[in-house]
């Protein structure tokens, strides 16, 4: 609970470019699929072509056999379960006894090059005794369905339900009750970079090191220490660039193990490069999720009453999918002031790639439909979208009803700012048919503030360096996956110890070298790993400080530093360079390192009841935005002409990047909201390529003016909150208003292609012909 | 599969100005033999085919995607790849750009979007937005939303004039 009062953060207002920047743009900068592996094997996984079976033989022995195979595994090598919570580990790494989806692993082989490992995967045996498969929540839940997993009846991974308030009471006070129905496709991540794994094991040491994608490698280093059996200090885990995460990689996941295992079978090095059609299959994604929401509405624009009902279709294992459904509850508060709130989410076990994190991760889809609903009650009852919102505003500091710290709230600034650059006053109701405009808020944590594992250890630590060279070595576990939070950690170095960012470096997620990091979700690095490297600065400032003073001959309180310069008093008669601060604090004590932590309080951790940690942070960020659209009525096409969006980031330490932050965020709700979709048939993959799972590309991506919105927040580094997932979730909602604002016509289904608006068109131009038919009858 | 890999033949290729020869299989993406032969890391894989743009190279410089050609369709021909944009260790004006206006954030596929951006600007040293967004249209971008990109793009061609 430290950094809000102190230093400015940031850097002159422009922000300043990442710091491995260089790297990226001179093709320097090596990813996992680019280290060196001259003496490598390559690694295959042969993969179920089956969606839903009970495993009769599974044998490897014939490719283990073929010249130039160097190892050949299936679950026998690993009867060991892995999973992200720590009550939910039910995968095991190459499916046993049972496979649950299509394009499970099963075995995996390590080769001398690609073309043996893939004619290995042909002589691997396999036979199978298919059950009953479900891909739809409703199938898997129906009576009678057979089981995916035998100790959740109903096929039910997890439910909840809770009601905060007096929902019965509340929809009695309203004006206007609405209850609507909306379904969300499944959607991925479908970061550039496909998935890959490189480990390295050697049996003269027994030692593996793993380099991979990760977000997590902290859990990574864990789950690999539980399913190789081995000594976690055995292990070392090293991140190198990572080719984007947007939640894909926030759990270990499958292929990460097997390649390990590969690895240790083979006795060596082994590189694992899985296709883009296999980075689909390995998902954890946004799962398809149907929303049931009723809202009650005075007059006046108050909100008195919301119950939800949400499904999930969660895929074949658990994975973060307690927390997800958990989210989508927890979520429906922390961002209007709703006197009543009930929750009924279904999490459902499906024979379909697993799904799991995906930025805005459970909030997005329950913010879709309440956006959209709350739209078309607040036109039922001719009130401005933005007059709704405000009548439903938040004052800071408060708890909600579900007992989430609400610490800072800049989301009226934020309507103000999107609703003038917009010009929505002036503009809404006299746009051009076929235009239209339509708004939506969104909101999202700073880091979940009660970590998964829960052991006792601060939340984030970061250690300093300084050694004769004069520079500062930040070590920080935080997985920089092109957010910038090497960046941020540097930036908040050196304007803590009043230094250059360029004597600054940052080393960042090798488990041997940097300090333990809980990884890159939930929004979590900036505000968690931001406090504790302030604090780790302080500390080292104390240390500088008082050997500048024994130098100086004076009292540490009475040391000045103006950039690097150390000088006694405001007048600075005597002073020292920061060379000659480090030289004589090294004399002390040689090279010094420091710690600096952060930790959530219990009270910041959420409500007592069940799950009630889920949704809990030290500072919401909040956003608005207005989408504009064109939609053509001949060919059903949507699309977007310009976004306006405002954030609240508490305060933007490196506003580049926050901007960067904002504009990728609301771009991928776009993509959600306008053409991305997984679909399948009897569980195998329709859109398991980037030509068919539709991701927008620059021809249809409109230009988005952001503002940047600081309320400052108490307990935030320098006041900063998170920046990068926040305004997802009010781009599909503001676009649907949108929609309905240029044709008049509510969509309730994600994406909103072409088809989808084609069918209600149609669908209105019968109903209207029906209407004339019956009124020329009558 | 055996015999279709023993099948090589001489490759003559000028990579970012140096001429190699080579022995390469006739079935060899040129993707691979950058990455594999040349070791130029700096060109991207990132889909199974002709659909992401992450591996844009310039060849006679046309931005083609390396993954959807054979190497030894460029025998005698000129190939470029963002390694070859730096010259005596410094980043070209674009490059410079899209570090400075943060065209890249994780930055897989930033290479193929710059040697895309590259081929434009080469053949339209003052594109408007509209052509910048069609001509990075084949290179996808999950992180950035374009918007840095293209501003990226404009502002190294405003630098240039």
């Amino acid at each position: 609970m430290n950094g809000g009062r102190r230093g400015n953060g940031g850097t002159g207002r422009g922000g300043v470019p990442l710091i491995d920047g260089i790297d990226k743009v001179t093709g320097r900068a090596r990813y996992t699929a680019d280290l060196e592996r001259a003496d490598g094997l390559v690694g295959r996984i042969f993969r179920s072509p089956v969606s839903h079976g009970e495993i009769i033989r599974l044998d490897v022995s014939k490719a283990r056999a073929l010249e130039g195979v160097a190892a050949a595994i299936t679950s026998d090598d690993c009867p060991r379960t892995y999973g992200v919570l720590p009550v939910a580990m039910n995968e095991y790494p190459l499916a046993r006894e049972r496979v649950r989806y299509r394009g499970e692993p099963l075995a995996a082989i390590a080769a001398i090059d690609a073309e043996t490992a893939e004619r290995a995967l042909k002589l691997v045996e396999f036979e199978v005794r298919e059950l009953p498969a479900y891909y739809s929540s409703e199938d898997a839940r129906a009576p009678g369905a057979t089981l995916l997993h035998d100790n959740k009846p109903g096929n039910l991974e997890r439910e909840v339900h809770n009601e905060f308030g007096d929902v019965g009471q509340g929809f009695a006070a309203a004006d206007l009750v609405r209850e609507a129905s909306f379904s969300c496709a499944e959607v991925n991540h479908a970061q550039i970079e496909p998935h890959a794994a490189f480990a390295d094991y050697d049996p003269l040491t027994g030692r593996l090191t793993v380099q991979s994608v990760s977000q997590v490698i902290y859990y990574l280093h864990l789950m690999l220490a539980r399913c190789l059996e081995m000594d976690a200090s055995q292990i070392r885990v090293i991140k190198p660039f990572v080719g984007g995460g947007f939640g894909a990689r926030v759990e270990v996941l499958n292929f990460e193990i097997i390649t390990a295992l590969l690895a240790r079978a083979a006795g060596g090095k082994v590189m694992m490069l899985l296709t883009r059609e296999e980075t689909f299959l390995t998902h954890r994604a946004r799962p398809q999720t149907d929303v049931k929401l009723k809202l009650g509405l005075r007059r006046d624009g108050r909100i008195t009453a919301c119950a939800c009902e949400v499904v999930q279709r969660g895929g074949a294992y658990a994975g973060y999918g307690i927390v997800t459904i958990l989210y989508a509850g927890s979520l429906l508060q922390g961002i209007y002031d709703i006197p009543a709130v009930k929750y009924d989410g279904y999490r459902v076990y499906t024979n379909l790639p697993p799904c799991g994190a995906m930025r805005g991760h459970g909030s997005v889809d329950t913010r879709h439909a309440f956006e959209c609903l709350l739209d078309r009650m607040a036109r039922e009852l001719k009130l401005d979208p933005f007059a709704v919102r405000r009548a439903n505003l938040l004052q800071a500091p408060t708890r909600t009803l579900n007992d989430l710290m609400v610490n800072s709230y800049g989301l009226g600034e934020c309507l103000e700012r999107v609703e003038r650059a917009s010009r929505w006053t002036e503009r809404i109701g006299r746009l051009p048919a076929g235009k239209g405009l339509g708004m939506a808020c969104s909101h999202y944590v700073s880091g979940a503030a009660k970590p998964i594992h829960w052991t006792g250890e601060p939340h984030a630590v970061v250690n300093l360096r300084i050694d004769f060279d004069g520079g500062v070595t930040a070590l920080t576990g935080a997985a920089d996956i092109g957010q910038g939070s090497s960046t941020m950690v540097a930036i908040a170095v050196a304007e803590t110890l009043g230094i250059s960012l360029e004597r600054v470096r940052v080393v960042a997620a090798d488990s041997a070298i940097t300090p333990k990091d809980n990884g890159a979700y939930s929004s979590r690095i900036t505000f968690m790993v931001g406090n504790a490297a302030i604090d780790a600065a302080r500390s080292l400032k104390a240390v500088l400080i008082a050997a500048a003073a024994r130098k100086l001959e004076a009292r540490p309180d009475d040391i000045e530093c103006v950039g690097e310069i150390f000088q006694v008093g405001a007048g600075g008669q005597s002073s020292l360079s920061f060379a000659e601060v480090v030289k004589a604090a090294l004399a002390e004590r040689g090279p010094i390192t420091v710690s600096g932590a952060f930790t959530c309080p219990p009270e910041a951790q959420g409500g007592k009841h069940r799950g009630g940690a889920v949704g809990s942070t030290m500072g919401f960020s909040y956003a608005a935005q207005v989408v504009e659209v064109t939609v053509d009525e001949t060919t059903a096409a949507i699309s977007v002409d310009k976004v306006w969006a405002a954030l609240d980031c508490g305060r933007a330490i490196n506003p580049l990047a926050v901007e960067g932050q904002i504009e990728g965020s609301i771009w991928m709700g776009m993509g959600q909201a306008l053409s991305e979709e997984t679909r399948y048939a009897d569980g195998l993959p329709l859109h398991a390529s980037l030509l068919e799972y539709r991701v927008p590309t620059s021809a249809e991506s409109p230009p988005i003016e952001v503002q940047i919105v600081e309320s400052h927040d108490p307990y935030g580094p320098f006041g900063a909150k998170e920046a990068s997932e926040g305004a997802l979730a009010g781009f599909p909602p503001a676009l649907i208003n949108a929609v309905a604002n240029a044709i008049g016509i509510d969509l309730s289904e994600l994406p909103a292609t072409a088809d989808r608006v084609m069918e209600a068109l149609v669908e209105r131009r019968r109903r209207q012909r029906l209407g004339d038919a019956r009124r020329a009858a009558s | 599969m055996e015999r279709l890999r023993s099948v090589k033949r001489l490759l003559k290729v000028q990579v970012n100005g140096r001429w190699r020869e080579d022995a390469v299989a006739d079935n060899l993406l040129l993707v691979d033999y950058l990455r594999d032969v040349a070791r130029l890391t700096g060109t991207k894989t990132g889909c199974d085919g002709g659909e992401c743009g992450a591996c844009t190279v310039l060849v006679d410089g046309r931005a083609v995607p390396a993954c959807l050609t054979l190497a030894t369709r460029c025998d005698g021909c000129a190939v470029e790849t963002i390694e070859g944009l730096v010259v005596q260790g410094r980043p070209s004006r674009l490059q410079r750009a899209f570090h400075d206006k943060l065209g890249t954030q994780c930055g897989f596929c930033t290479p193929g979007m710059v040697m895309a951006a590259e081929a434009l600007l080469r053949r339209n040293p003052r594109p408007s937005d509209r052509d910048i967004r069609i001509a990075l249209s084949g290179n996808l971008c999950r992180c950035t939303g374009y918007v840095k990109i293209i501003e990226s793009v404009r502002s190294a061609s405003e630098m240039a004039s």
